[in-house]
C-alpha cells in the first residue's frame, strides 16, 4: 500500500545454520500502535535490530517512508525517523540526563538535510520539552547512574524520541516495572500515538500489549503467525498454543 | 574556565614560558623541557581518540617514528625550516592513521590496542628495512648551531614544541566542547546507542584518530633535529606508548587538563631522576604512579578533584 509508513517484505535472516527470521511481512501505517508479542527467541529483538540497522537483514527488503532501507547504516535510518529504544536502557553514563538528548538533537534532527537548523537556544528548550513529557525535569543534570529504573526507561524513551521520529520501536520499555509504573509509560506511549508517531511496542505483559495496540503481531520461531485485531488474535488457536499457553 | 580567558591563560602561559627560557644559560634545561613539552603534545593528542572516544592506541611509538621519519626523508631531498616539516610530519602520521582506522577502528577494546601495537612493528620493520634513511645504521642529521633572533638551535626546537603544545591543547580543547566532542563522548559511553542516536560513528571514529595520530607524527618531527642521530630503535621507542598512556590517565581522561598535568607531572619527574637517580628507573616510575592512580585516583587527578569538590557542593 502506498501510505504505508513501514512496510517490510520477506525479511529474513540467519545466524549460520539457525533460521531467526523467516519471511517476515509486516506494515505499519503513519500514527499507528504496534504490538508485538512471541516468545523468547522467536526472533522479536533481531527484527528490531535488522529494521533498525544494528543488523544486516540476508533477505527481502524493508522499505521507510518512501526509502528503501536496505543497507542503510543504523544513524541514518534514524536521521529518515525510524529511531528505538533498548530494552536494557543504554544511557550515556558520562553526559548528564539533559546531555543524553542533546546528541540526537545535534545528529538527528540537526543532521536532516533540509530540516531547519536548531540553534543552541532551540536545542535547549527542545530538551526542556522532552524532559516535562517524560517528567525527568527535576533529573536534568544528574548523571544517569542517579537514577532509578523507571526513570532510566524514560530517559530512554526521551532521547529516542529526541530524534523526531515518526515511527518508534519501544522494545520491552516495561520489563520488569511494577504495576503503576507500567500504566505510567503506557500513557507516555498513548500521547506519542496522539502526536502522530507510529509505535511498535514489543512487550511480554499482555495487559499492556492489548490495551495499547490497535492491531497485535504474534512471532513464533521466525515466523509471523498472527495479524490482526487484538482481541482476535489473543483467540486464535494457533496463537494460545504457541505463545499464551492453554 | 571561559574560552577568552582560556585563550589569555595558554597564551600568556607561552610568552611567560619563553620569557623565562631567556633567562636561562644552561642548555640541559632546554633538552629537559622539549621532552617535557613533546610529551604534552602526545599525551593531548592520544587522549582525543582514547579519552574522548574510549579507543586505546597502542601505536604511539609509530606515529612519532612516521612523524621523524617523514623529516628524514625531506631532510635528504630539500632540507626544508622545521615549521614545514612538522606539517609534513603531521599530514603523512595523520594520513597513515586515518588508513590504519579504516582497517582497525571496526574492532573494540583490547582487538583495536592489539592492532595498533601491531601496526607500529610493522612500520619500524619497514623502516629498519629501508636504506636511504640509513636502516638499522640510522642516520645523522647536522642542523644548524644558531638560528637568527633566537640563538642556540636547542632554543628553538624548544620554542617550537611550546607553539606546538599550546596548538595541540587548544585543538583537544575545541573538540571537547564541540558538537563533534558530544558524539565522540557518546561513541565512547555506548557505541550502538549513539549510532541509533544518529550520531555517524565510523566517520567520528575516523576524524579523531587522523587529528590524534596527525598530531603524533608533528610531535615526532623535529625529533631526528633534536637527538642529531636518528636510528629506528629509539624513534620507534615503546617508551613514547607506555609513557602517552600512562599520562592521561594519571591526570584525568574526561577533559583536556588531565593530558597537560599528567604530561608536564610525569615527564618531569622522569626528566629529574634521569639526571639525579638513573634513567634506567623512568619506566619503574611510570609503573608505579599507574598503580598509585589505579588505587586513589581511577578518574585520575582531575576525577579526584572534581570528585572532592562535587562531595563539598552537596555538603557531605
Amino acid at each position: 500500500m502506498a501510505d504505508d509508513l513501514l512496510s517490510v517484505d520477506k525479511l529474513g535472516k540467519r545466524f549460520g545454520g539457525f533460521v531467526a527470521l523467516d519471511g517476515i511481512d509486516l506494515t505499519v501505517r503513519a500514527g499507528e500502535r504496534l504490538g508485538l508479542i512471541g516468545p523468547n527467541g522467536s526472533g522479536k529483538s533481531t527484527l528490531v535490530n535488522c529494521l533498525s540497522g544494528t543488523l544486516r537483514n540476508d533477505s527481502g527488503t524493508v522499505r521507510f517512508d518512501g526509502n528503501l532501507l536496505n543497507g542503510l547504516a543504523a544513524h541514518r535510518r534514524t536521521r529518515l525517523g525510524l529511531a528505538r529504544s533498548f530494552q536494557l536502557p543504554k544511557p550515556f553514563r558520562s553526559l548528564t540526563v539533559v546531555e543524553n538528548l542533546r546528541v540526537p538533537l545535534y545528529y538527528s534532527v540537526n543532521a536532516r538535510p533540509g530540516a531547519p537548523h536548531l540553534a543552541e537556544a532551540a536545542v535547549g528548550e527542545r530538551c526542556r520539552e522532552l524532559l516535562r513529557l517524560v517528567g525527568l525535569e527535576a533529573k536534568a543534570d544528574r548523571q544517569p547512574q542517579d537514577l532509578t529504573q523507571i526513570e532510566m526507561r524514560k530517559l530512554e524513551l526521551a532521547r529516542a524520541l529526541a530524534a523526531e521520529p515518526k515511527l518508534l520501536i519501544a522494545d520491552e520499555a516495561m520489563a520488569g516495572l511494577s504495576n503503576s509504573e507500567v500504566d505510567n509509560i503506557l500513557a507516555l506511549l498513548m500521547r506519542l500515538g496522539d502526536r502522530g508517531i507510529a509505535v511498535i511496542l514489543i512487550e511480554h505483559i499482555m495487559r499492556a500489549v492489548i490495551s495499547f495496540s490497535q492491531r497485535l503481531v504474534v512471532l513464533v520461531a521466525g515466523r509471523k503467525i498472527a495479524d490482526g485485531d487484538p482481541h482476535a488474535v489473543v483467540r486464535d488457536p494457533e496463537v494460545v498454543r504457541a505463545y499464551l499457553g492453554e | 574556565m571561559g574560552t577568552k580567558a582560556f585563550w589569555l591563560a595558554t597564551t600568556a602561559a607561552v610568552l611567560i614560558v619563553f620569557a623565562a627560557s631567556r633567562l636561562v644559560t644552561n642548555d640541559y634545561v632546554f633538552f629537559a623541557g622539549y621532552v617535557v613539552l613533546q610529551y604534552v603534545v602526545l599525551a593531548t593528542a592520544w587522549n582525543i581518540l582514547g579519552g574522548y572516544a574510549g579507543y586505546i592506541n597502542f601505536g604511539t611509538s609509530g606515529f612519532v617514528g612516521i612523524g621523524a621519519y617523514s623529516t628524514v626523508v625531506l631532510h635528504k631531498l630539500v632540507g626544508p625550516p622545521i615549521p614545514v616539516l612538522i606539517l609534513v610530519g603531521g599530514i603523512v602520521s595523520g594520513a597513515i592513521g586515518l588508513g590504519m582506522g579504516y582497517l582497525t577502528l571496526r574492532l573494540r577494546g583490547v582487538y583495536f590496542g592489539i592492532a595498533t601495537l601491531a601496526m607500529a612493528i610493522v612500520v619500524q620493520t619497514l623502516v629498519t628495512n629501508w636504506d636511504f634513511v640509513g636502516g638499522s645504521r640510522g642516520v645523522y642529521i647536522i642542523r644548524p648551531a644558531h638560528v637568527p633572533f633566537i640563538g642556540g638551535y636547542i632554543q628553538y626546537l624548544f620554542l617550537v614544541m611550546l607553539v606546538l603544545a599550546a596548538v595541540a591543547v587548544a585543538a583537544a580543547r575545541t573538540i571537547e566542547r564541540s558538537v563533534f566532542g558530544f558524539g565522540l563522548a557518546a561513541i565512547r559511553d555506548d557505541e550502538q546507542a549513539a549510532e541509533v542516536s544518529g550520531v555517524p560513528t565510523l566517520r567520528l571514529k575516523l576524524i579523531a584518530i587522523s587529528v590524534s595520530c596527525g598530531l603524533m607524527g608533528m610531535a615526532g618531527a623535529p625529533l631526528p633535529y633534536y637527538v642529531t642521530y636518528l636510528d629506528p630503535a629509539s624513534a620507534f621507542n615503546l617508551g613514547y606508548t607506555a609513557n602517552t598512556i600512562a599520562m592521561p590517565l594519571i591526570g584525568g581522561t574526561a577533559s583536556w587538563v588531565g593530558p597537560v598535568i599528567g604530561a608536564i607531572g610525569l615527564a618531569t619527574i622522569q626528566q629529574v631522576s634521569t639526571v639525579t637517580i638513573s634513567s634506567a628507573l623512568n619506566l619503574l616510575i611510570v609503573g608505579v604512579l599507574l598503580l598509585i592512580c589505579v588505587v586513589v585516583a581511577p578518574n585520575g587527578i582531575v576525577g579526584l578533584v572534581r570528585g572532592k569538590r562535587r562531595r563539598a557542593g552537596r555538603g557531605g
